[in-house]
């Protein structure tokens, strides 16, 4: 059996949206700038894909900047922001418990000038509202906040946060990180003040490499990257029509069965968490009382280092991360946002992240806690002396 | 003007390829040299151009027909082992003294026009027709007289010069004054072959290179222990044998699953013990495929002293589990050193990539660092069923053969 539980990571493509790539990678292949007829047939994908994915964000069509994925969202968001909005001032928010394509173009920033404060974050992964109302200053441009963090599935209050933004000081730049929560839970940027927003299609049953950044017409942005001028000159390079097409097909077929899925996805992680409740020392990193996405559940266990439960998950067919998959490969690498909920180093280290999806089947839990249960008791054994 | 590469592509139509070692093994000596030019003709079969190697005279040539890429020729004469340097040779016919003497200064101006200031020089030449009207002595020092007459800032220096200006006189007359560096040792495939002990680290791909480079076939052993090392980390070992094939040609690459013998060793001896005790289960185990595989030793990355097993202790220790010859080229290497030849080679970049496993559960916080041999052999025998357990890994036994690649990975 093969068990996919690493949908954080990544997702497996719908089949409908393979299918509709192929045909426009084999027959409408054409340049969206072109003045033909294959160019007006590619530019009709391109019409699509702003029309489904405005309607579900509830934005405006020409709003939607389309990226290389996630990481190019928050870069042009961030960057572009901040470079445009300098003579505003220069100071930037962002939490403790950011993305690394957030975090590390704060870094590029913080050496451009500009000062980021990184807001704490409690035992549960959330930001406190007062202490991000005292940071605030006359300088502060932008604030950059994760909606749902890809390792403990722990939701940030947006509302609220924009809610006070616009109490505060209206001119602020609000970003958030939508990746982990575009089309999987329910998102209103207009509503919730948000400016900026980050999403990425391969999370959510679409292509890699391909991904958007919604952009409220009134913030000034920069470009980061000079060409053509496609797309209002805020993203140069002809456009990705299949993965862009391939990307609103994947938002549409998740937007139909949203309300579904949440209800689907709840009842999985209820009987994960039931079935995990026979392991003793197995510690669930999040409450009852926060909002977390139900379809990341990030799980310490004591005694055992979480690579190696991976390998032993692996070998029988079960596919887990530790941590989170894209810095999993630097050595020595502890989570932040891991230690910023208060988890010690070894507890870090034994910490092992489940994510669910639209695929995930109820047999597929109960194989995996199965598997547990045989697993864990014997890698217990071994444990460094 | 020519870049320096494309001048010498047009100039250079043959290699004087030396060897050093080779050149004093007695009646052996065709053999040798039969085996390297196996190994220099293996070498440029993936380099563009028309070669012929000869043997004449005690000395090996390389020809090229038409269009080569220079480059591309020394980067694969620099992978043969037994090759000590590379000579570019120019040729041309032979149309008197005077002729002779406007061609090598003609030569050495588009050679050494970037030469930041005046070499020292010395004619070297050699003679093999002997109705050539000049004699060496004399050949010698008309064209010493005239080069200086060129070259006015040039001096000659007999002893030690900058530039030794080879010129052989046979049916052509070839001149060559660079000398590329080989790689040493002896041509692969002379010596039999080596079972080396194979992990991800910096250390044994560079062991193995050593002994290959002495002549030795490699055949590779990997041990790995899922769920404790992933699959990433084996993969990397491929790739690191892949990397050696390059010198060593074809390498058996043996993978044993060592987790069960790991874990049971864990289960019975003292925990400061583990490494050394799982290290001679290793040996163990390398020695019978050795056997198997016709290998007349084994060899390891250990370098004496680095860490806790590698002691002059822990490798008497180590050693005593077999009866096998171990190989360790490394004995007497600093890291730094090591990390050299891994660099040179080109496979440091993917030693130190981080999949590192999770064996350091396996490792004691405090390792014994003077085993004694006696208590070892004592505890050893303290674990259960440990013949079954070998005779079991052995039987998962998983054969990778890996050869030298010019093709990209296949998906």
């Amino acid at each position: 059996m093969e068990v996919y539980l690493d949908n954080a990571a990544t997702t497996k493509c719908f089949p409908q949206v393979a299918e509709l790539m192929t045909l426009i990678m084999s027959e409408d292949y054409g340049n969206a700038a072109s003045l033909h007829q294959k160019g007006i047939t590619a530019e009709k994908y391109l019409r699509y894909a702003r029309e489904v994915i405005s309607a579900k964000l509830k934005v405006k069509e020409d709003e939607l900047i389309f990226t290389s994925g996630g990481t190019e969202s928050d870069n042009l968001a961030l960057a572009g922001a901040a470079v445009a909005n300098r003579r505003r001032g220069n100071h930037i928010i962002t939490t403790a418990i950011e993305h690394p394509a957030v975090e590390q173009t704060m870094e590029y920033l913080e050496a451009q000038g500009f000062l980021v404060t990184r807001l704490p974050v409690d035992d549960d992964g959330v930001i406190n509202l007062r202490e991000l109302e005292r940071v605030i200053c006359d300088e502060t441009i932008l604030v950059s906040i994760i909606h749902v963090n890809n390792e403990t599935g722990i939701i940030q209050p947006l509302d609220e946060i924009g809610v006070l933004l616009r109490k505060v000081n209206p001119g602020i730049i609000f970003h958030t990180d939508a990746v982990q929560g575009f089309g999987r839970l329910p998102l209103s940027p207009k509503r919730s003040g948000i400016d900026l927003l980050t999403a990425s299609a391969h999370k959510l049953h679409g292509p890699k490499g391909v991904g958007f950044l919604y952009k409220d017409e009134r913030v000034k942005l920069s470009p980061i990257s000079y060409g053509g001028g496609q797309q209002g000159g805020w993203r140069s390079g002809t456009e990705n029509i299949p993965g862009i097409a391939g990307m609103a097909k994947a938002a549409d077929l998740m937007n139909v069965m949203m309300d579904e899925n949440i209800i689907r996805m709840n009842e999985l992680r209820d009987r994960f968490l039931q079935g995990l409740t026979n392991i003793p020392q197995v510690t669930v990193n999040r409450s009852d009382s926060r909002a977390f996405a139900p379809y990341i559940v990030s799980v310490t266990i004591a005694g055992i280092k979480s690579e190696v439960l991976l390998h032993a998950l692996g070998e029988k067919g079960i596919y887990v991360s530790a941590g989170n998959a894209c810095s999993a490969r630097k050595q020595g690498h502890k989570s932040p946002t891991l230690k910023a909920i208060g988890l010690s180093n070894e507890m870090i280290d034994s910490t092992v992240r489940f994510s669910f999806s639209h695929y995930t089947e109820t047999v597929e839990i109960d194989y995996t806690l199965q598997a547990m249960y045989d697993i864990i008791p014997v890698l217990r054994k071994y444990v460094k002396r | 003007m020519l870049s320096g590469e494309a001048m010498r592509e047009q100039y250079y139509q043959a290699f004087l390829i030396k060897y050093a070692e080779i050149g004093i093994k007695g009646k052996n000596r065709h053999l040798f040299e039969s085996a390297l030019v196996k190994q220099i003709k293996n070498s440029l079969k993936k380099t563009d151009g028309n070669f012929t190697v000869r043997r004449s005279n005690g000395r090996i040539f390389l020809e090229i027909e038409g269009e080569y890429s220079f480059h591309d020729t020394i980067a694969a004469l620099q992978t043969v082992f037994g090759i000590s340097g590379i000579c570019p040779m120019v040729q041309t016919d032979d149309e008197g003294f005077e002729k002779l003497g406007v061609f090598i200064c003609d030569y050495l101006r588009s050679i050494f026009s970037d030469i930041s200031s005046p070499p020292s020089f010395k004619v070297a030449a050699r003679r093999s027709r002997k109705d050539y009207p000049l004699d060496t002595m004399q050949i010698n020092a008309q064209l010493g007289s005239v080069i200086l007459a060129a070259f006015p800032t040039w001096y000659v220096d007999v002893h030690n010069p900058d530039v030794m200006v080879n010129v052989e006189i046979r049916e052509k007359i070839y001149i060559y004054s660079e000398t590329f560096p080989g790689l040493g040792g002896m041509p692969l495939g002379m010596g039999g072959k080596a079972m080396l002990l194979l992990s991800g680290g910096i250390d044994s791909p560079v062991a193995g290179f050593m002994v290959a480079k002495r002549g030795i076939k490699i055949d590779a052993v990997y041990f790995h222990a899922p769920p404790y090392t992933s699959d990433r980390a084996k993969q990397k070992v491929v790739d690191l044998a892949q990397l050696v094939t390059r010198y060593t040609g074809t390498i058996y690459l043996h993978i044993i699953n060592f987790t069960d013998i790991q874990c049971r060793i864990y289960d019975c001896c003292p925990h400061e013990e583990l490494t050394i005790i799982m290290r001679r289960y290793m040996m163990r185990i390398a020695e019978h495929i050795a056997k198997e595989t016709d290998c007349l030793g084994l060899i390891t990355g250990e370098s004496i002293g680095q860490v806790a097993s590698q002691t002059l202790q822990s490798l008497a220790a180590t050693d005593e589990a077999c009866h096998l010859p171990v190989y360790r080229p490394l004995a007497g290497f600093d890291k730094i050193e090591i990390i050299e030849i891994a660099k040179k080679i080109g496979t440091f970049s993917t030693s130190i990539l981080p999949y590192e496993d999770c064996c350091t559960i396996f490792v004691a916080k405090h390792p014994v660092i003077k085993p004694d041999i006696n208590k070892i052999k004592r505890h050893e025998k303290d674990i259960k069923d440990i013949e079954n357990l070998v005779t079991a890994a052995l039987a998962t036994k998983e054969l990778i053969i890996m050869s030298q690649r010019d093709t990209p990975s296949e998906i």
